[in-house]
């Protein structure tokens, strides 16, 4: 279980301080593997660093499988971190060393029997699907096969959590999905707790159970996906699920209000709704944007209607005699 | 001064002094190679402690010793070589017995050179990517085996290209040595050239000195190229 409490980061800037975290609290449970969701600059990547020491926080606790990491000594922290694994964007593979090598590389600072440890790296380069690959240079390897290596090196110390700091941001979509895919799998076959840092909504409904929307230093929402990415409640889970900024600037605020409403499981989508206010209650509305979304299995329909001002109240009553359909109304000036 | 370069003279003067080139090739190869080493077992640490010393660097020193350290760097680094070579003197009366002769010379070419390859060192280790220490350090390396198993074998082809540039100043500054004795090709191309008037026989020295250049050059970048692995 990983526990952050009240942790706060300030960065001196030179001109000024900084808070790039402020009271961050998470639980992160064994086996979850855990998204946080933010924009840039929102802190993301100085938390996922705090998690492992990287970045020492201005105050708070992190607690790691029950071992409080801020308060330790040097030593004590190398040896800690070889149960919190780390990727990275950019691979940060040892350009000079074979795969195999760099498979080894933490077994060798650990004090591994050489033999032992490349046994062990044959093992894992089998694991991410690329047992030829022992003895080429990571140069000589694909943006995505270089992950997969990297994955290899942060599996070798048997961690039991893997922390991935952007790590699909510089790969393709059809590679991210493959990387994503392994790291789901790593997830289910070693039960090792994954920590997913990514400003990509596309990862987090891939791959994560939970999420955490990170906005500005704070964490501004979490829980189940499903539930997040379904009905967000703080504006900045709305920016990010519904990044339809533009889309609320195409309709005239001055005769007609916006509502969006966000549909849950596939039988409520199949409900005509739009054309029952028509029919029924002679009220037309305007289509400004629609989407459909699979999150967790289930099928999550997010509509945005323009409805004449007059009707408005007329409108939202009906609409909330529908069930599983929730409604609420959009401020023009949320993006 | 070149107008009767080849004179019949100038010919035999040269034809008399060659059986004494390959032991003048010889003794600078050897004072060179042998300084160039020198300079980097004192040089490579030296550029190491540069970068890991910084505030934020692997291996934090304190402020005053960083200071120091460059301070020193720096001043032997601005006083022109023959006027070094005459301040060590002592150091090399102290070090090896005597101040003159061709091993005598590897002194100040040592204190010369190793502030320089400190430096060259240090920008070497530079270029490497800050995040690759970071990932080491996310594994659990410990600051020793980060300069060790990372920083130098990661910028060993950008080590090779500047020991060569280091190699190739230290040949060119082992040639002014002759000034204090040393041998060499330095010593003839001095001799011959400056006190007697045999341009002839400088020229050939001077041309021998840069083959050798060439040749140090050459094998350097070859080792560079071949030791990269990010080229293939």
């Amino acid at each position: 279980m990983i526990e952050l409490k009240n942790v706060s980061k300030t960065f001196d800037s030179g001109t000024g301080e900084v808070d790039a975290l402020k009271n961050v609290t998470l639980t992160i449970n064994d086996g979850d593997i855990y998204g946080i969701i933010g924009m840039s600059g929102a802190g993301k990547s100085t938390l996922v660093r705090c998690i492992n020491l990287l970045e020492k926080p201005s105050s708070g606790e992190i607690i790691v499988n029950g071992e409080r990491l801020d308060t330790m000594s040097p030593a004590q922290l190398r040896a800690a971190r070889r149960n919190i694994t780390m990727i990275f964007q950019h691979f940060n593979l040892l350009m000079q060393r074979t795969c195999l090598k760099n498979i080894c590389f933490p077994m060798e600072l650990a004090g591994v029997k050489k033999a032992d440890a490349e046994k062990r790296a044959r093992e894992l380069l089998e694991l991410v699907g690329l047992p030829d690959k022992a003895n080429a240079y990571p140069a000589q390897l694909s943006g995505g096969q270089q992950q997969r290596i990297a994955i290899a090196r942060a599996l070798a110390t048997a961690p039991k959590v893997l922390l991935c700091d952007e790590a699909t941001s510089a790969l393709d979509p059809k590679t991210t999905r493959q990387i994503l895919e392994l790291i789901k799998d790593i997830n289910q076959k070693l039960g090792i707790t994954v920590v997913i840092i990514t400003h990509q909504m596309s990862v987090v409904k891939e791959v994560c159970n939970h999420v955490a929307i990170l906005d500005d230093g704070e964490v501004a929402e979490e829980g189940l996906v499903a539930a997040v990415f379904a009905a967000p409640k703080s504006p900045a889970g709305r920016r990010l699920v519904f990044p339809g900024g533009v889309d609320e600037m195409v309709s005239d605020p001055k005769t007609e209000r916006r509502v969006r409403l966000i549909f849950r499981d596939s039988q409520t989508t199949a409900i005509p709704l739009v054309a029952r206010l028509a029919s029924e209650e002679n009220i037309f509305c305007n289509i400004i944007s629609a989407s459909t979304q699979k999150l967790s299995e289930e099928v999550y329909g997010s509509l945005l209607i323009g409805i004449p001002s007059a009707h408005f109240d007329r409108a939202l009553k009906f609409i909330s005699s529908v069930a599983n359909v929730t409604a609420e109304e959009v401020d023009g000036n949320v993006q | 001064m070149y107008s009767n370069l080849f004179s019949e003279k100038s010919v035999q003067d040269l034809i008399s002094i060659l059986p004494s080139l390959p032991t003048a090739l010889w003794e600078t190869f050897y004072v060179t190679v042998l300084s160039t080493a020198l300079s980097l077992v004192i040089g490579l640490p030296l550029g190491v402690l540069l970068v890991t010393g910084e505030k934020d660097g692997v291996l934090p020193l304190p402020g005053w010793l960083m200071h120091l350290l460059n301070i020193i760097i720096n001043l032997l680094r601005s006083i022109p070589f023959l006027i070094l070579m005459i301040m060590v003197l002592p150091l090399s009366r102290a070090l090896i017995g005597t101040a003159v002769g061709t091993t005598a010379t590897i002194v100040p070419l040592v204190a010369a050179a190793f502030p320089f390859v400190a430096r060259l060192v240090e920008s070497s280790l530079r270029e490497l990517d800050g995040n690759i220490i970071e990932a080491a350090q996310s594994m659990g390396a410990s600051p020793l085996q980060i300069i060790c198993k990372v920083m130098i074998p990661e910028s060993v082809p950008s080590l090779i290209q500047n020991v060569t540039i280091a190699l190739t100043t230290i040949l060119s500054y082992s040639a002014m040595s002759g000034i204090i004795g040393g041998g060499g090709l330095g010593k003839i191309a001095i001799d011959y050239g400056y006190y007697r008037y045999k341009y002839l026989i400088m020229v050939v020295a001077v041309i021998i000195l840069i083959l050798l250049v060439q040749f140090f050059q050459s094998l350097g970048t070859y080792l560079a190229k071949k030791s990269d692995k990010r080229l293939k």
